[in-house]
């Protein structure tokens, strides 16, 4: 965790004060609700469908068992008694009451935490990989540099009032774990020699108007991170379009512009910053690598899991990852069971995960882009002990990386944008693929539902992409497959729109094409849809889409 | 007539500016205008175009602006604390508010992590000298 000086927290405690006063403004008839609209957003606050939603930033994803206690302690009393992990690696509350929401931020204060700029037209919250600095492919740790650009994006005097939302994705490994390419910017990490740099990408991002991101520089020194993105985020905000809410995100001016044009306009900018007093010092990393804790890891060997034949076998196979320091490793917790929305834990659940963050893993925990917790820096000879207490509070279901492992947004259960609900979808999908040995059998496949198409739940980069769609008023899913986060593609979209109730089945007649065609078991879906196209999948889906799967299935025996 | 702070201070017969900018023009093309010039406006056609504060900035910092720099236009109370940090000293605050109960809006937040006009020297580098 970065642990806040005094003018950090100062600045988190004025701002409260701040969103306060406003908030008594406006409930006495002082601030108009446009006016007033502007300000919640920046303090996180929407007006949902049924009531106000409050969205926690949790900066990179990194939270400290306290913050997270405090969180349960938050959802417990102003709310339903849950949360939901977004795939921002935020905390949304659905039911917070409007005239309770600057009391709720004074309690985050008190654990470092805040809802600046989790919604609003300005920089939102930074995201990364989840397993910074612990990662064996590891170039930097992300978190440092996320931590840096953190503080640069909070209250930009100059960006706070940009075109649109604007979302920043650090990764520093090798491979990349951040979806840099699908964001406003996107960093990767790059080293020449001994210099550490940044790979800068622009313009890339999901909602209606999916766009993979380009690359403008290959190089950019660290030193030189603050100059550049000022000047690419002062170019977007004098230049970006303000006349359509649909035309303002970054990716159409740099599209309109062309990739080469912008990029000279923003050098002709940072021409003008670069060297500049903003430039970065490396006693300011210093400071900041200084003020995280760092787990005393113990020096341990390696344990051999291999031979095991056990349900805790599964989950070793899918939820446990590598980790830098032997005897080690990063747990994902799945916060995917079947009938439970994707992302959500009840105060409970995240009471009893706080306590068990601070037996197994240094007290720390992180929030993933694909929304379950991770555990970074568990001793592999307790993995067995972690793994019991996580089964006992349905914590451990062996699905990540598989077709389960669902990120959907919160659809139309709760969100005014959505054409469609998206939950009872992944549930529906859930269920028609509970055998486990089927899930392992089928491989790696990433499943994302977005309830419109804004694209909360990044269906575009879903190796199965579900859209949720309206047509004269009823709900309806348009399905995209071949998408990918890294290295980035965008889904196609396979035919027409199907009912909620037929969803199950088109997946199921995907999963069929995909097991037929594949070579063996190393070639993923996706892989086989970016080898053979589109057209079979298509093909099988489309045809006699009434015929029951069982049915079929005794026709293909046969 | 709405009213005008200007250093913090509630002024009653502003005069009118020499120059009003819109937050599209080109600024290159104005800037051989600015020596002369004592009081230059920029404006803020709504309450949440954020173009003005890049304006405001290049205005001080690149194009070396000395003299009075008023925001007018959607002036409120809450757009102070960052127009004055992004250059602007005078404020032609939109009909309808109330420009003593807008002079607290100056003092919201301490510090700020950035550079900006008012505060050329970012955080990080005031925070090494401590």
């Amino acid at each position: 965790m970065y642990r806040y000086d005094d003018i950090d927290q100062r600045l988190v405690d004025e701002r409260v004060a701040q969103f306060r006063d406003q908030t008594r403004r406006f409930l006495d008839g002082q601030l108009a609700e446009d006016d007033f609209r502007q300000l919640r957003l920046r303090n996180g606050l929407y007006i949902q469908r049924f009531a106000p939603m409050l969205r926690i930033a949790i900066p990179y994803g990194l939270l400290s068992s306290k913050q997270l206690k405090k969180l349960a302690s938050i959802a417990r009393t102003y709310d339903r008694g849950y949360g939901h992990f977004s795939t921002r690696q935020n905390l949304q509350l659905n039911w917070p009451k409007l005239e309770d929401v600057p009391e709720i931020l004074a309690e985050l204060a008190t654990v470092q935490m805040h809802a600046i700029q989790t919604s609003g037209s300005c920089v939102r919250n930074i995201t990364t990989d989840q397993f910074a600095g612990v990662a064996r492919d590891e170039i930097v740790d992300s978190f440092v540099w996320c931590e840096l650009i953190r503080q640069w994006s909070t209250v930009h005097p100059e960006f706070n009032y940009l075109p649109r939302k604007f979302k920043i994705a650090v990764n520093g490994a090798v491979a990349d774990r951040a979806a840099t390419f699908v964001h406003d910017i996107g960093l990767h990490a790059v080293k020449e020699g001994d210099e550490i740099g940044f790979k800068v990408i622009v313009g890339g991002g999901l909602g209606r108007t999916p766009i993979v991101g380009h690359v403008i520089r290959d190089f950019l020194p660290w030193r030189h991170l603050l100059t550049y993105l000022d000047a690419i985020l002062r170019v977007y905000n004098r230049h970006g379009r303000r006349d359509n809410i649909h035309k303002a995100r970054i990716k159409i001016l740099v599209k309109d512009r062309g990739v080469d044009k912008f990029r000279e306009e923003v050098d002709a900018e940072w021409a003008q910053l670069k060297d500049g007093p903003a430039t970065v010092t490396p006693e300011e990393i210093r400071r900041i690598e200084g003020r995280f804790t760092r787990p005393a890891y113990e020096k341990l060997a390696d344990i051999d899991y291999t031979s095991l034949k056990t349900p805790f076998s599964a989950w070793l196979r899918r939820n446990v990852h590598p980790h830098k320091v032997a005897g080690y490793a990063a747990v994902s917790i799945s916060l995917k069971k079947t009938g439970v929305p994707p992302g959500d834990a009840t105060s409970d659940q995240m009471e009893r995960i706080a306590e068990l963050a601070d037996h197994y893993s240094f007290g720390e925990l992180r929030v993933t882009h694909e929304q379950n917790l991770v555990f970074a820096d568990v001793r592999q000879a307790e993995l067995h002990g972690l793994w019991l207490e996580l089964r006992a509070l349905g914590l451990a279901t062996p699905n990540i990386g598989l077709l389960t492992n669902i990120i959907s947004c919160p659809g139309g259960d709760f969100c005014s944008l959505a054409n469609a609900k998206s939950i009872p979808v992944a549930e529906s999908i859930q269920r028609r693929f509970d055998d486990l040995d089927y899930l392992h059998d089928i491989g790696e496949l990433d499943l994302n539902i977005s309830g419109c198409m804004n694209a909360c739940g990044h269906h575009h980069v879903g190796h199965i992409g579900i859209l949720g769609v309206d047509k004269n008023g009823e709900e309806w899913y348009q399905v995209e497959i071949g998408g990918n986060q890294a290295p980035a593609s965008l889904g196609k979209v396979i035919g027409p729109s199907f009912a909620r109730a037929d969803v199950p089945n088109v997946i199921e007649r995907l999963i069929e094409t995909y097991l037929e065609l594949r070579d063996g078991d190393s070639e993923r879906f996706v892989d086989v849809v970016h080898r053979a196209g589109v057209e079979p999948f298509r093909n099988h889906v489309y045809a006699k889409l009434d015929q029951k799967p069982a049915d079929r299935r005794q026709a293909l025996a046969a | 007539m709405p009213s005008l702070i200007k250093n913090r201070l509630i002024v009653d017969k502003p005069s009118p500016p020499e120059l009003v900018v819109q937050p599209d023009d080109d600024l290159e093309a104005l800037a051989g205008r600015l020596p002369g010039l004592a009081v230059v406006a920029v404006n803020f056609p709504k309450y949440a175009d954020g173009r003005g504060y890049s304006v405001g900035r290049l205005l001080r910092e690149r194009y070396g602006y000395k003299g009075e720099l008023r925001a007018v236009g959607v002036v409120a109370r809450d757009h102070l604390q960052l127009m004055a940090q992004c250059g602007f000293d005078a404020f032609q605050l939109r009909e309808g508010e109330d420009a003593q109960a807008a002079l607290a809006g100056f003092d919201d937040l301490g510090e700020a992590y950035q550079t900006s006009a008012a505060q050329p020297v970012p955080l990080f580098r005031r925070r090494a000298g401590r």
